[in-house]
């Protein structure tokens, strides 16, 4: 308890665990995958409204043209991740585990981009735009968090009338075990993203930046804090290695020590968190006219043969992925788009990797399944490790018995579904379960109380 | 892949080493060392004790789940032989063996079983059976043996007072306080463990090692020890400083009567104890005032093993008023 005066890291103060970090990826150099015979492209690859399709079957679509235009303020563009025929519009399985509205294409084998794409690696630094030219091509190039919420980028860099951000938060910190994408991306692309954190300086207008990342990428930190130097504006901040350190509210906490209220968003603090992962992308559409057709993957697991972090097209199917790593392990019980901690497991490989896709964890089969679960034995070990101060046993029992006044007024909806109270139980229960279930019913019942 | 089929499951997808009986071994062994070592000072009483105490627990525990309550007994929790083994270190070592079974059964099956089993019992078991043999048997339960002295015979040992007790008869009989405590062992005697009592209570310095052992392993956090013996120090010792002469020196106070005992392994109870840091702060605080209030103005010599029961019984008042302080609840920022 006396560690704290020696430990001059940040972090946030409450709650968090330190599950074993098993990035076994870490520092491979990022490979590019070979586009796929064929890409099937979610319309809906973001929070809010899916994309209107503006393609037909039959027609040809070149690279980075855009196939679902953004259908509304919260929505996302979709661009071609690879030219070729559009073989058909149908619902396929996407990683919810439910068939949506896909786009499929049949790759060309000669690639043929849309006009005034930069498609070559060359730097630009030069930020040339106006704030209002930079939103557009943002909006255009249909950038989303890249972090995993895939929240529409457009909608936070738009502040709204009366609130005004002062600071930037960069999210370098990928506290998910195992998952090194965003690490390998803020080592090879050091000076792109400190452009893109120029960039959403400009859009913002504000006049600081502070890029967080965890204490376990020590590269990284040396290797942006060189760059940074030369910006009087921009810091690097290292983190403690404590998961949920990536979670917003907590990398807010951690790095400028303002709290987000119940319901309320960073804006409402004065800052934007924006991922390592949409900074890149937010370059590449700015400096390169590139849209987001493409991204950083982590494909990795105990018994993957190759472990690596890979450059893929969004609507690549995952077993494409997989087959890169080395293929799929004899002893694969769960495949995960996404980390241990809240990835989803996917139930089929075809399915494509989308704008949100991080990882691919493969995890063994006696590692899939969950033990037995007991009775609570009130250790409090969960109320000790909830980030957000909250009683995740007395959570589910109040959904189990349907009291759901008791579960919102005990704050279910602030839940942010890190999983850290299923992962300390000592009993294995089903404590996320049961509080995801409650705050879909939670949230319901506000919804008619306001409409009544 | 036994089939081609992918397990699917909501997140987390992993998931920490420690079970409800790996927690309750850990806590067996950290019991261990102040065991061996009552073994060494009481001899052959220790281990029958000890032995009878578990055994019984065990026996009606798988009794009750599988016969009353007709569900599929989990003795190997370890739940039950941890509240034997806290029996036992709770009652001397020549209690006669039929005493200890009904320990047992009360612990058991009144103080748990009773109220549906581990997790829901409202009071700590081994205190419920401790409490219970201490006021229906107090003779028996207040007779102590001598360490050393006949250590290969169970039940005829040579006996006498724990410190506590000789100084509260003492003083009831009008004798100073100084000339009292010139006859108890010296301070050093009862950190170390030579002192008649109950068997695991007497050696302060194993108590701690094992304290600081479910520390480490993150059995239990330093709170409820920590506040319960800070808050029985401060108390006794604004007593002490306000009049030498008629009360104890705090040190005395927590090295003895079980103190160490019952904050490190009977408080810190799960099932039985607050689940939120302010409950855990009024909680182990109350503990620590109540048990100085009954050593020093009550009918008995000790008194931690009430102040425990007493404060189990405000735990599902404390949680359901003292909720832990949530993010985002104070906005202050700056």
């Amino acid at each position: 308890m006396f560690m704290f005066i020696f430990n001059k890291l940040k972090t946030f103060p409450k709650g968090g665990i330190h599950p074993p970090e098993v990035k076994i990826s870490a520092e491979k150099p990022i490979e590019r995958i070979p586009l796929p015979a064929n890409i099937k492209v979610p319309i809906a690859q973001h929070i809010g409204v899916p994309a209107t399709p503006v393609v037909e079957r039959g027609g040809l679509v070149k690279t980075g043209q855009v196939i679902a235009k953004t259908a509304g303020f919260v929505s996302a563009n979709i661009h071609a991740p690879a030219s070729g025929k559009v073989a058909k519009i149908s619902e396929e399985l996407d990683v919810s585990g439910y068939r949506r509205t896909t786009i499929m294409i049949r790759v060309n084998k000669e690639e043929e981009w849309a006009e005034g794409i930069d498609t070559t690696d060359e730097l630009r630094s030069e930020i040339s735009l106006t704030r209002e030219q930079i939103l557009e091509k943002i909006l255009e190039g249909g950038i989303v968090g890249m972090g995993g919420a895939t929240f529409p980028s457009h909608v936070k860099l738009n502040v709204p009338r009366g609130k005004k951000a002062d600071v930037l938060i960069i999210n370098g910190v990928e506290c998910e075990p195992y998952l090194t994408s965003d690490h390998q991306l803020m080592l090879e692309k050091s000076e792109e993203l400190m452009v893109g954190v120029r960039i959403l300086m400009k859009a913002l207008d504000v006049k600081k930046a502070i890029i967080g990342i965890e204490n376990n990428k020590k590269d990284a930190i040396d290797k942006l804090s060189l760059i940074a130097e030369k910006y009087d504006d921009i810091s690097v901040d290292a983190l403690k290695v404590q998961y949920p350190q990536g979670g917003e509210k907590q990398l807010i906490k951690a790095l400028i020590n303002r709290e987000v209220p119940s319901g309320k968003l960073p804006i409402d603090v004065g800052t934007v968190v924006h991922n390592v992962g949409t900074t890149y992308a937010v370059y590449e559409a700015v400096q390169k006219n590139k849209p987001l057709i493409e991204r950083v993957i982590t494909v990795t697991g105990k018994s993957v043969k190759n472990p690596g972090n890979f450059i893929a097209r969004i609507g690549t199917p995952v077993s494409a992925l997989i087959d890169a790593a080395g293929g799929l392990p004899e002893d694969t019980g769960k495949v995960l788009s996404g980390g241990p901690m809240m990835g989803k497991a996917l139930n089929d490989l075809g399915i494509p990797v989308t704008k949100g896709t991080s990882g691919i964890l493969i995890l063994p089969e006696k590692e899939s399944a969950r033990s037995k679960s007991k009775v609570c034995i009130r250790c409090s070990k969960c109320i000790n490790v909830c980030p957000m101060g909250l009683e995740p046993f007395y959570l589910m029992t109040t959904i189990q018995r349907g009291m759901y006044d008791e579960a919102e007024q005990n704050r279910i909806l602030d839940c942010i579904e890190c999983g850290s109270c299923a992962y300390i139980c000592p009993s294995n229960r089903e404590l996320l379960d049961y509080i995801r279930l409650g705050k879909a019913t939670v949230s319901n019942l506000i919804r008619e109380r306001q409409s009544a | 892949m036994e089939s081609n089929l992918l397990t699917v499951s909501p997140s987390p997808h992993i998931h920490q080493e420690q079970t409800i009986s790996r927690l309750m071994w850990d806590v067996i062994f950290a019991m261990l060392p102040a065991f061996a070592f009552s073994v060494y000072v009481f001899g052959l009483g220790a281990l029958m004790v000890t032995l009878i105490a578990v055994l019984s627990a065990v026996f009606f525990e798988y009794m009750i789940a599988k016969h009353l309550l007709k569900r599929e007994p989990d003795i190997m929790d370890g739940s039950a032989v941890v509240t034997g083994m806290l029996l036992a270190f709770n009652v001397p070592t020549n209690l006669p063996w039929w005493l200890v079974v009904i320990g047992s059964f009360v612990a058991i099956g009144i103080g748990k079983m009773s109220f549906g089993g581990l997790g829901n019992n409202p009071f700590n078991p081994a205190l419920v059976g401790r409490v219970f043999l201490l006021i229906s048997f107090p003779v028996q339960m207040t007779t102590w043996p001598v360490p050393f002295e006949s250590r290969m015979s169970i039940t005829d040992v040579v006996t006498g007072a724990t410190p506590l007790g000789f100084i509260k008869d003492g003083l009831k009989n009008g004798e100073s306080l100084i000339s009292l405590m010139q006859e108890v062992p010296g301070h050093i005697d009862f950190f170390l463990g030579t002192q008649p009592g109950s068997m695991g209570e007497i050696s302060g310095l194993l108590l701690i090692i094992g304290f600081l052992y479910m520390v480490i392993r993150k059995v239990i956090t330093w709170h409820i020890p920590v506040i319960v013996i800070g808050t029985m120090f401060i108390f006794s010792g604004l007593l002490w400083f306000g009049n030498p002469d008629r009360f104890v020196d705090p040190l005395f106070q927590i090295l003895t009567g079980g103190a160490l005992l019952g904050a490190i392994f009977m408080a810190t109870d799960y099932v039985t104890s607050p689940m939120t840091i302010r409950g855990i702060v009024i909680y182990s605080v109350g503990i620590g005032v109540i048990t100085i209030l009954i050593r020093v103005f009550g009918a008995y010599p000790e008194g931690i093993s009430f102040a425990i029961l007493i404060m189990n019984a405000f735990v599902p008042l404390l949680n359901k008023y003292l909720k832990p302080s949530r993010f985002g609840e104070k906005v202050k920022n700056g």
